[in-house]
Parts: structure tokens; sequence; C-alpha cells
């Protein structure tokens, strides 16, 4: 630290007691670097990135009250992240528990993900061990439950998901400086689940919806996937997945940016075997683009769209 | 008499801070930490009772130390110690292992000399408390 005058320490000493650089406290939690980064890895998702801004400008005004001696209490910070299959909520995930370790809201920064299965156990007395051992591996870090409303079978009232449940309330009320809990899965069951056990909802202090890809945005992650294993479109093989991509989303089972990982996956399989029966010397060039007729070769060119007969 | 075994008995108590410390390095490691208790103190009943699994894949101390709060709510007349075992290749054992909790009163061990032909002595050693039987032994 610099001091600008020699001739007044006294004055300089408490306002820098009693002030606080929000802006470089944003650059020097390392904070700023996560959101740039944020911005710049994901695509589209733009309500996304601006609740999490909120939920970091949050956290960074908290912490600097608390230094202060302004705030006492701990911070309730467990979330909800809804959305359709595929749109980034494990990968946001992640992001948030590297942003809530840097700001020093918990104190190693593991995300632990889990479903019904890692939770709830088959018969009586299996359940609460199972929990247990869950949740020490996420104290210090981020608990992350994906589809979370599988955790509450009304049709069967002797359910031992009802047990991990209780088990869970408890512990995002007692032990908020221990861990994080983010509950997440499709927003329709959510929220039916959040009516059915409304201990959840209370308990729960942010919201973040997680929209479908628009068209472009999805040729936009394709791009950049395929740019991180050095491969690129043609001209032409760009055009095609445009293509694709709207007949796919007609399709069951469409999964945003998962469907678009698993059409790539096959398409590079489909330009091996044709550069393979095709011979010869190749390029590098060759070897990186993925051309049309790699992605036109699909099923969903072929399949009827959804609404009709034989969907699955 | 204060019974030493296993790393920092010869330090006062650990306080919670402290061991919360130790235990956080064998995470940090890598190592597994587990709970162990016994009632027989004698220097070689090396196998003590386990409290719960060991537990793997826990990052933060915290964790180990709620689930010490609970063995000394249960079993906390006796001994109680932590172990961290590192399970990678070529070690595959204990690399710490300390007391962190003691019978408010520790009447020790008691020393038999037997005298062989020769005039040769064989020594033997007895925890005093072992006479007693298991579980009621330092209640
Ligand atoms: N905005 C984005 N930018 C770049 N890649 C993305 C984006 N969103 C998702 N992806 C990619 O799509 C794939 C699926 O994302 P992710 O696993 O985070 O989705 P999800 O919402 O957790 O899905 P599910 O609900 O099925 O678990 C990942 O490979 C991820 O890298
Ligand atoms: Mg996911």
């Amino acid at each position: 630290m610099s001091t600008p005058q020699q001739t007044e320490p006294a004055a300089a000493q408490s306002a820098a007691e009693d002030a606080i650089d929000l802006r470089r406290e944003y650059e020097e939690s390392g904070v700023a670097a996560i959101l740039d980064e944020l911005d710049r890895d994901l695509i589209g998702l733009k309500p996304v990135k601006k609740r999490i801004r909120e939920i970091a400008a949050l956290l960074l005004v908290e912490r600097a009250r608390k230094q202060l001696g302004l705030a006492h209490e701990t911070l309730t910070l467990h979330m909800s992240f809804t959305g359709n299959p595929g749109t980034g909520k494990t990968t946001v995930a992640l992001r948030m528990a590297d942003l809530l370790h840097r700001l020093g809201y918990v104190r190693r920064g593991q995300l632990v993900t889990v479903t019904r299965d890692d939770l709830v156990g088959q018969y009586i007395g299996h359940t609460a061990p199972k929990t247990k051992e869950v949740l020490k591996k996420a104290i210090g870090g981020v608990l992350f439950i994906d589809e979370a409303y599988y955790l509450y079978r009304p049709e069967n009232e002797r359910d031992y998901g009802q047990e991990a449940i209780e088990i869970l309330l408890q512990v995002m009320e007692n032990q908020r400086e221990d861990l994080v809990v983010i509950l997440a899965g499709y927003a329709d069951r959510m929220e039916r689940f959040f009516t059915s056990n409304p201990g959840f909802r209370s308990r729960i202090a942010h919201h973040v919806e997680f929209p479908d890809y628009a068209d472009p945005e999805l040729v936009g992650i394709a791009e950049q996937m395929l740019e991180r294993q050095n491969y690129r479109l043609s001209e032409s093989g760009r055009e095609a997945l445009t293509r694709y991509i709207g007949r796919r989303r007609q399709q069951p089972h469409f999964a945003n940016g998962r469907s678009i990982r698993n059409a790539l996956d096959r398409s590079r399989m489909r330009q091996a075997n044709r550069l393979f029966e095709r011979g010869g010397t190749l390029s590098s060039e060759e070897l990186s683009t993925i051309e049309a007729e790699d992605i036109l070769a699909s099923r969903v060119f072929t399949m009827q769209v959804a609404g009709s007969e034989d969907e699955t | 008499m204060r019974m030493t075994q296993g790393t920092f008995s010869f330090l006062p108590d650990l306080s919670d801070a402290q061991i919360a410390a130790q235990v956080q390095y064998c995470l940090d490691q890598g190592w597994a930490v587990s709970i162990e208790f016994t009632d027989d103190p004698h220097p070689r009943n090396t196998y003590w009772e386990m409290w719960e699994n060991p537990m793997f894949d826990v990052a933060d101390a915290k964790a180990v130390i709620d689930e010490l709060a609970k063995a000394r709510e249960a079993v906390g007349d006796r001994y109680i110690r932590l172990s961290g075992f590192d399970a990678s290749h070529g070690w595959e054992s204990i690399r710490l292992s300390f007391i962190v909790n003691r019978p408010a009163d520790e009447p020790g061990l008691h020393i038999t000399r037997e005298n062989g032909p020769g005039r040769t002595i064989r020594y033997t050693t007895r925890a005093y408390a072992a006479d007693r039987p298991a579980g009621r032994r330092y209640a």
C-alpha cells in the first residue's frame, strides 16, 4: 500500500480502516476473472449471467460489510437451477462453487454432484447414513442435487426419500456456513416439488432459470466445442448444422448443448470414415474439417418430425 | 499415568482447532481419516474399535470434527484416536495417528515381574482398567 502524503498519516489511516474499495476487492478476489471467463466460455445464457453477476455483487458487498463489522449473520446461499436438459446447469454450478470459494463463502470449493440414488437407501435404516456420508463429502463446498424432485415420491407414503429430505432441510438451516446446496431440475417438476415441500422453497435464496438456446447459439456452442478439439466446420457444414438443429429440436429427447455434443461426436466418426474410404494422403486442413455430408447423413434428416406416430 | 501413544502424546492435549488443523493436513495430502476408540490402552493393543467407516473423499476438516463430536458423546469416557490412511501405491498404510480424547482418570499400567529359572525375570504389563469388563472400565 502506498501512502500518498507523509504529512497526514492519521487521516489516511482512519479512512483506510473505515472504507473498502469494492472495485479492488472485485479484481483481487478473483471474482472478476471468474465472471469474465463465464462470459467468454458460455455462449448465450444472458439471464443466467446477469443473475450470477447480481449474486456476486451481493456476496462482495456482504463480505465488505462483514469486514467493517456491519454484518454478522451467515447469508443463506442455497440455490435452485431450473431449465431443460443440456442448458448448462452443471457447467454453471462448477463455476458457482469456484466463485463462492474465492469469496470465502465456502472453505474448499469442491462440487459434489448427486442424484436420488446417492442419498436414498434401499431398506429401513439405510437412508440416513447414506445421506450423511454425502453431506460429509460436501462440507466445505457445494452439494449439487440433480433432478431433486425424485427425492419426493408422494405416490408411496413409505418412501425413504422423505428421510433424506428431512436431513437435508435440517442441514440447510443449521449448517449454512458449512455448505451450499444447489437443487437442479426441469422447471415444471421443480415447481411442483417446491409446492409439496415448502421447507425447501423457504430455504432457497436464489432461483436461477436456464432458458433453452436459440438456433444460432447452438451453432456457436458447436463451433466452440469443435475449436477446442481442433476441428472446424466448412461453410456448407455450418449451413447443414443449422438445418440439423432446426430438425433435431422437433424430435423427442432434445437436450440442447448435450444433443449438440453428441451430434458432433457422430459427425466426427462419419468424417473419419469418409477420409478412410477415400484413402490417399491427407492435409491437416482435411483432417480437421467437418463437411456438410458428415452432418447430412444423420438420421434426423430422414426421421419424421415430432407429433407423428413413431417418435421414439 | 498419562498414556503416551501415537504422535503428539508427549504434548498437552490438542485443542479442537489444533485437531482440525492436523485433520485438514491429512485431507490435503489425500489421506482418509478414521476415528477409533478403546478402553484397553495396552500398548500392544493396536486394533481399536472403529467409529463408523473411514472417511474417504472428504474435503473439509469440519466433517471429521463433527463426527468426532458424536464419538465423544457416545464413548467420551474412553480413548479416541484419529488416523490418516494413505492409500497411494507403495504406502498403503497409516501415516499419522494421534489421541484426541482420554478418560478423565488414567490409572495406567501395572508391571508384573515373574521370576524364572536362573534368576531371569519376565516382565508383563497390564492396564489396571482392564480388570473391569469392557465398556465399564472408565465409567
Ligand atoms: N452456454 C454454453 N456454452 C458452451 N457450452 C455449453 C453451454 N451450455 C451447455 N454447454 C455444453 O453442453 C453440455 C451439457 O451441459 P450441462 O451438462 O451443463 O447441462 P445440464 O443443464 O446440467 O443438463 P442436465 O439437466 O441434462 O444435467 C456440456 O458439454 C456443456 O459444455
Ligand atoms: Mg447436469
